[in-house]
């Protein structure tokens, strides 16, 4: 079911960076590809949420959104996986993008619920903002800034 | 799709223009953005010189500077001592915008709607909870829901959080959870009028199903302390305080709910804002006129979230007041816990303020700022009427905490507005790097502080040394004249998410 996954190695800092805000958190993400930068963003959330290891890819979402450009079509990435963590109680691991434009995106999260004896949440994490988000793309790699509220 | 390369100069030249804002001074505890580009209005900037310092490190001046781009803003766009980078508004921000011409904006007010403060006084001295403080904190925060994601005992079907959104507070009490005086004393009677549940969606709904009662994560607490200074001692007996008394600080708001309101109406009006032909320098300032069908249903759905938020102080409240009861095994007659003030401060309001002579409807968004309204003022409740508005001041963990009271500078000058805490100085991250191979817990209890909290990290990101001196921001307040202080706060005991 899941053989076109790119596999996920959670080689972390290949995906993203956290930089200083002083309210909030904020994070740049790396890709070398549109694709592969908002899988990043999904892999980045959740590696500061949870510890990924700990986490069983068994469960499958799929997701489409659409957003007026580009940074905003991030943000709802962001919004969407958050909305499955916190009221779905899920925890994601695997992302998968099969179709993206600037204002479109359809593709797939996996994860599992939150099983308390099992996951440490290590963090609340309550929206992703639109607060100096940029997102670039030099030479094929494309990056992205976001400002998480927490 | 096609790749290309894209052009950020605009946000890059954005940013350095953020570093380059320039404050002239006014006077010892004032400092003003002159107008330039494309602000309507000036900024002004309360902080001492000593706190400057701070101020200008990270990006809050610029962004008091992009308030004042914003459509109706009304005399100045305002910051208070206790200011840092926030996204959007600066935390800390007070900004005042025509209810006719001017905007309501979702970033102003925050996504943690009417997160704010509740004082509870009680009966108890000092040396009656001396050697039992540690037993009293492990009971709080065995029987208060904290921590990331919490979950109260109080399920709420979709109808009872409907009725919440209108009732607010009242509907805790209505429930048994509280008594009439509480909703006395609480800003707006604890409910704000003109909440409309359709307004809110239903993932809101969804995220707030099982969060009333709780108190959440990151810098929410509950905090015993004790007043160990009287400044003012007419009005600390007005507000029922008195020096050694034992009292509890809450700290929390809209949880879920309010998170969610906030983030539902920041999707929408950035599409909206899109059509009102508006060069906003931040995208998470994205508005809609006040007096306009999209603002006038991000207000109603504000609402019911700032009334979420104050069921919740209400309930947190009563569970504290059922563990002191155990704990002490004492009657609530006994025990005389009894609700000071609860005000808020991330919230837009509607007022009437007078500008240049001339009484105006005003949208008064406070994020990170508390009211602060004088002796007479009829927002007042009737028992402090005489006095004027209690504000809730918390510091850190560490510190001291104080109650203050509103004054008529603060009605001329910052549309009955004040600080709201101590404010960060480093970012969690930073804090976390600091706090690497201390133990915070420890070092919290030499200094006579009980601590609890879930992880470890949320102590290390929350540290004394994470946040402004409050010593330093109520001095500034104090001096500018915008507020007085009453009593100084202690803290003996705390529990965190």
């Amino acid at each position: 079911m899941f053989s076109q996954h790119t596999s996920v190695t959670f080689n972390l800092m290949e995906h993203y960076r956290l930089f200083d805000h002083t309210a909030d958190l904020g994070m740049e993400f790396f890709g070398e590809s549109l694709k592969k930068l908002f899988v990043s963003a999904g892999i980045g959330l959740f590696d500061v949420i949870t510890d990924l290891n700990e986490v069983n890819p068994s469960w499958h979402f799929n997701i489409e959104i659409d957003g007026i450009d580009i940074e905003d079509l991030l943000i709802n990435w962001l919004r969407e996986l958050l909305y499955l963590h916190q009221v779905k109680k899920m925890l994601l691991k695997e992302f998968v993008i099969d179709e993206i434009g600037e204002t479109f995106l359809k593709g797939y999260a996996v994860g599992e619920p939150i099983d308390e004896e099992k996951h440490v949440v290590k963090k609340e994490v309550k929206a992703a903002t639109y607060h100096g988000v940029e997102l670039r793309e030099e030479a094929g790699q494309w990056s992205a800034r976001v400002v998480f509220d927490l | 799709m096609k790749k290309k390369k894209r052009n950020n100069t605009i946000a890059e030249k954005k940013r350095t223009m953020a570093q380059d804002i320039k404050l002239e001074k006014i006077d010892d505890f004032r400092w003003s953005i002159p107008k330039a580009g494309g602000m309507r209005v000036p900024g002004m900037i309360y902080s001492s010189e000593k706190m400057l310092e701070s101020i200008s490190m990270d990006q809050s001046p610029a962004q008091v500077a992009n308030v004042a781009h914003l459509p109706g803003i009304v005399k100045y766009s305002l910051a208070m001592p206790d200011m840092h980078w926030g996204y959007g508004f600066p935390i800390g921000g007070v900004a005042a915008f025509d209810a006719n011409e001017g905007i309501v904006s979702p970033g102003g007010v925050g996504y943690d709607i009417n997160c704010g403060c509740r004082l509870v006084s009680t009966g108890l001295q000092f040396n009656d909870v001396r050697n039992r403080i540690s037993g009293l904190v492990d009971a709080l925060f065995n029987q208060i829901p904290t921590g990331v994601g919490s979950r109260g005992k109080i399920k709420l079907s979709r109808g009872d959080e409907k009725r919440v959104c209108i009732e607010g507070a009242k509907w805790t009490v209505k429930n048994g959870l509280g008594c009439a005086d509480d909703i006395e004393h609480t800003e707006d009677g604890g409910a704000l009028p003109g909440a409309d549940p359709d307004a809110v969606s239903d993932r809101a709904y969804e995220r707030g199903i099982d969060q009333l009662g709780t108190l959440g994560s990151g810098n929410h607490f509950l905090e015993v302390g004790l007043v160990d200074k009287v400044y003012d001692s007419l009005t600390a007996a007005a507000f029922g305080l008195h020096e050694g008394q034992v009292t509890v600080l809450i700290h929390s708001g809209s949880r879920g709910f309010g998170y969610q309101v906030c983030d539902d109406f920041l999707h929408k009006l950035t599409k909206h804002v899109r059509t009102l032909s508006l060069d906003l320098p931040d995208r998470q300032l994205a508005c809609a006129y006040f007096d306009s069908p999209e603002g006038a249903q991000y207000f109603s759905a504000m609402a019911c979230a700032a009334n979420y938020a104050w069921a919740n102080r209400q309930a947190l409240m009563h569970l504290t007041r059922e563990v002191f009861e155990r704990y002490f095994s004492m009657a609530p007659r006994d025990l005389q816990m009894r609700l000071v003030y609860d005000v808020a401060h991330n919230i837009a309001k509607k007022e009437v303020h007078v500008v240049d002579g001339v009484k105006r409807t005003l949208c008064v968004h406070r994020k990170g700022a508390t009211r602060a309204f004088p002796a007479g003022h009829p927002h007042v409740p009737d028992a402090y009427k005489t006095v004027g508005q209690p504000i809730l001041i918390p510091g850190d963990m560490g510190r001291n905490s104080y109650v203050m009271v509103g004054t008529e500078k603060a009605m001329e000058e910052t549309f009955g507005s004040c600080c709201h805490g101590a404010g960060r100085l480093l970012s969690r991250h930073a804090a976390v790097k600091k706090a690497k191979g201390r133990i915070i817990y420890r070092e919290m209890e030499d200094k006579g502080v009980v601590v609890r909290a879930h992880g470890r990290s949320t102590l290390a990101e929350e540290m004394p040394e994470a946040y402004k001196d409050i010593s330093d921001v109520v001095h500034v307040v104090e001096g500018a004249g915008i507020a007085k202080k009453v009593v100084r706060l202690r803290p003996l005991g705390l529990i965190k998410g």
